[in-house]
């Protein structure tokens, strides 16, 4: 399969007022076309960083990063984002917040009220459609930037932590239906989340860094076919994988010292 | 009229937002301060204090102002001057504004003049709007316009720089070009500090005014108030001050309203 996202000996340093403060440390990590890859790691670990580099928001210190095998020079609507911090305009209605991509792309209008219905309704915000931002509950203010981003339909999905706010039940529904477009869309997803056992549901591979310096820990395939179902999450196969995740988050060695 | 000394930031914007929709309890109140204000004017006015008119004197000269026009007049004249100069003013400030927030090396150009003349009280200018302007209708509106200016221009400049990264980010990586940006994003994310400072802008605009009409005017409040400390005619002092203050209430309320229509969207915490 061909490389989609490539990330090469990044290196992105702050300057602090002591010296500097190491945020990723030579991070080497390869996404293939049409993967799914999650990312867990302690906070502060630089998975934000990572993802806003892949986005174009971020330029790395040192290294490189390169999608389709181009560097990455800003950002593009062919890379969707979901921001941690949600980034809705408050100015603008739920529906208005996902037709904002969808009116940067020359579309007739029909159809991007079309699109714009089928993504609010997707993630079942369709009563709240002409609400503003600040009536919304964080859970549903998560899912109008999930739908924003699945508007424009982005061959590759940024996503940080996207499922952080909602309720157990939404969040299972989300995951399921994140899987099920991924899989007839053929997206490259790169997926943020605090959560070991969402890292494990949703990807073929999970990534996971470490702390001070930022880097990556290990990257722990996740040998269970697609389409995951709920059964499998209960498959001792399933908790093997969640126990090495879980193993490789918290028990994590101390930092290594630069040499 | 704390209405006019204006507020510095959206979040005290939206303080004075609340008190509008206030309840009946606190209007009552209000109606019985003004009441106890009258009550203790009058007393005051027949006891003991010298020259001091009567509010119903001072009602009474009101009358005739307005029967022979001269109030009316006046107030004209100076709602002009200070219209004039509040609009000129912001017209100007708010692209200055934009693009001292947009533009690095516009905030750089601009920034040591904007700082420089925001120390000076406008009231300082006029005797050099005198000599190079001469005495007519230009150094008073221009005192205005620099007053309302020099308000206007940080609040909207504040405005753009502290627009949300993350805003701007999550636009740019839906494809949006930086005119997109700026106009559907920057604006509407400044729109709450350009209308403080409008607000403000138009307490300063309001409060050069009477300063402004000291420049030998003809006509407005400030210059029959002027007129009338000449002749110890203090119930004419007292309209033109209470019609400084209501008319400026009326502005003011009016801008504000205009402001919660227009931000209605923002979260209130
Ligand atoms: N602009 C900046 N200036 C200085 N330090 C920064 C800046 N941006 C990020 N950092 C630092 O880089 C580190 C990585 O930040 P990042 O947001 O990528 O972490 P994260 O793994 O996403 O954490 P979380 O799980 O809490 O979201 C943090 O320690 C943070 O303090
Ligand atoms: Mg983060």
């Amino acid at each position: 399969m061909n490389t989609k996202i490539s990330f090469r000996d990044v290196v992105k340093t702050y300057p602090m007022k002591d010296g500097v403060f190491t945020a990723l440390d030579h991070v080497s990590l390869d996404i293939a076309d049409r993967e799914f890859v999650t990312v867990v790691g302690p906070s502060g670990c630089g998975k934000s960083t990572l993802m806003s580099m892949a986005a174009g928001l971020v330029e790395p210190g040192a290294g490189e990063v390169l999608v389709d095998g181009r560097p990455v020079t800003g950002p593009g609507p062919e890379r969707g984002v979901i921001f941690q911090q949600y980034a809705l305009f408050p100015w603008l209605t739920v529906r208005k917040n996902v037709e904002f991509g969808l009116k940067l792309m020359d579309l007739p209008a029909e159809e991007r009220r079309r699109r714009a219905e089928h993504a609010i309704e997707l993630v079942g915000l369709s009563d709240f459609a002409d609400a503003l931002p600040k009536t919304l509950s964080g859970g549903m203010k998560q899912r109008c930037a999930i739908a924003r981003a699945y508007a424009v339909n982005p061959q590759v999905l940024l996503m940080d932590e996207p499922f952080g706010a909602l309720d157990a039940l939404t969040r299972v529904q989300l995951q399921d239906q994140l899987l099920d477009t991924w899989s007839k869309e053929q997206r490259t997803v790169m997926f943020i989340t605090h959560d070991v056992d969402e890292a494990v549901y949703l990807a073929r591979r999970v990534v996971v860094m470490a702390a001070r310096p930022g880097r990556i820990q290990q990257v722990i395939d996740v040998d269970l076919p697609y389409p995951r179902t709920e059964e499998m999450r209960l498959s001792p196969e399933f908790g093997r994988l969640r126990n090495e995740v879980w193993h490789a988050v918290y028990h994590q060695p101390p930092a290594v010292p630069a040499a | 009229m704390t209405q006019l000394t204006a507020v510095g930031k959206p979040s005290e914007a939206r303080a004075a937002r609340r008190g509008a929709g206030r309840p009946r309890r606190a209007l009552t109140l209000n109606l019985i301060a003004v009441v106890a204000g009258l009550v203790v004017w009058t007393l005051l006015a027949t006891v003991g204090v010298q020259g001091l008119p009567t509010p119903l004197a001072v009602a009474a000269r009101a009358g005739e102002l307005i029967a022979d026009g001269t109030l009316p007049l006046d107030a004209l004249a100076s709602l002009r001057r200070v219209l004039l100069g509040f609009l000129l003013g912001t017209l100007l400030a708010v692209p200055i504004g934009f693009l001292m927030g947009w533009y690095a090396t516009a905030r750089g150009l601009l920034e040591p003049y904007v700082q420089f003349f925001r120390t000076i009280p406008p009231l300082a200018i006029i005797p050099l709007a005198i000599v190079l302007m001469g005495i007519g209708e230009v150094p008073k509106v221009f005192v205005i316009f620099l007053a309302a200016f020099l308000s206007s221009v940080v609040s909207t400049f504040q405005g753009v720089v502290d627009v949300d990264k993350t805003l701007i980010n999550a636009a740019r990586v839906l494809g949006a070009s930086d005119r997109t940006i700026f106009a559907k994003v920057v604006v509407p994310a400044s729109t709450p500090f350009i209308l403080v400072g409008m607000r403000v802008g138009l307490g300063a605009a309001w409060g050069t005014l009477v300063a402004a009409e000291l420049i030998a005017a003809q006509e407005g409040l400030g210059f029959r108030m002027q007129q009338a400390q000449l002749y110890y005619d203090l119930s004419t002092i007292f309209v033109g001050l209470i019609a400084i203050g209501v008319l400026g209430l009326l502005m003011d309320r009016l801008l504000l309203f205009a402001e919660r229509r227009l931000t209605d969207w923002q979260e209130r915490r």
